[in-house]
């Protein structure tokens, strides 16, 4: 349905089927990880770079799980903490050969995960160098999506509230002021918890919302991953249908005139 | 034909020389298509991983996708 209204999503070149994208994290079990993100509808799955265990190889590989010719993978670099950690777990991705994007996180601080902005800058500016379509995470900061945007990355994913808060959409009018001002896609991520999040934070225009959290820890993820599918779109489609004005006053949906005598 | 010693995701591990880096994934089990593979923090391309020879003392690592957001 939505596709009769709107247009596609299209990040550095790729077009992407949903508006919606999730992580692969934190799953009870690899089974429920799948069927969620097939009730999603997402296209886009991200996945970290981590040490191959040694010992039990075969069961934690996500790709013994995920068909990456029906997903789009996009690797991160969760879990650095300096432009040249993530430079090198971006080359990393790159080398196992499925695309050149990379979910691009620099992070500034372990209690809140925020991102540092100036290492983001760095990173991002020498991957686009080497040919990489950069998604950088990034605060709820105009300035710094701006800055990004000039170094060269294809979409600007600020957050909605910290990684893993499910706090929601936790400043509408930055997130608003991001989308009007850049030219590339923004991408919402991080934060959101449930459905209503997904819709408001959808309502303010931006081009789409990836999340982890929500989904995996939620008691049912695959119901959950069903309401996101239908809370984004409904979210997107309240956005290019055009809200009423807001009013102080009430005003009468029913004929004024007409009233018995 | 002596024993390396070789840091392997920051494990000792010891293998038989003189070996390649695809010798040492078969001496581990694990699939080259399935990693990536950085020796002394150079990146080596899946192709060359039967050419390079390992040294005393390398330090390796193997990564592969894991779930994340």
């Amino acid at each position: 349905m939505t596709d009769l209204i709107d247009t596609p999503l299209t990040v550095g070149g790729r077009t992407f089927t949903s508006r919606l994208l999730v992580g692969t994290g934190k799953y009870r079990n690899n089974q429920e990880m799948v069927a969620a993100i097939a009730a999603s509808g997402a296209e886009v799955v991200t996945v970290a770079v981590r040490r191959v265990d040694l010992d039990r190889t075969k069961e934690e590989g996500v790709l013994y799980h995920l068909d990456p010719s029906r997903c789009f993978l996009l690797a991160n670099t969760a879990g650095c903490y300096t432009a040249d950690d993530a430079i090198r777990y971006a080359r990393l991705a790159r080398e196992a050969g499925f695309n050149e994007f990379i979910k691009l996180e620099v992070i500034g601080d372990r209690d809140t995960l925020l991102p540092d902005t100036d290492g983001l800058l760095t990173a991002t500016r020498t991957l686009a160098a080497e040919g990489f379509k950069v998604m950088a995470y990034t605060n709820d900061d105009l300035i710094a999506a701006l800055r990004l945007e000039e170094a060269g990355a294809v979409a600007v994913m600020p957050l909605a509230s910290p990684i893993g808060s499910g706090l929601g959409l936790l400043n509408p009018y930055s997130i608003r002021s991001i989308k009007q001002r850049l030219t590339v896609p923004v991408l919402v991520d991080a934060g959101v918890g449930t459905a209503s999040d997904a819709c408001l934070t959808m309502e303010q225009g931006v081009d789409g919302i990836l999340m982890n959290t929500a989904i995996a820890e939620a008691e049912d993820p695959v119901a959950m991953a069903t309401a996101m599918r239908y809370a984004v779109e409904a979210g997107r489609l309240a956005f290019l249908a055009g809200r009423m004005p807001r009013r102080e006053i009430a005003v009468p949906s029913s004929p004024a005139r007409g009233m018995l005598g | 034909m002596s024993d390396l010693h070789l840091q392997v995701n920051g494990d000792p591990r010891t293998v038989p020389g003189p070996a390649t880096l695809l010798d040492l994934l078969g001496h581990l089990g694990i699939d080259p298509r399935m990693v990536v593979v950085e020796l002394n923090r150079e990146i080596v391309r899946r192709p060359r991983l039967g050419e390079v020879s390992l040294g005393e003392g390398d330090q390796i690592e193997l990564v592969h996708f894991v779930g994340g957001g």
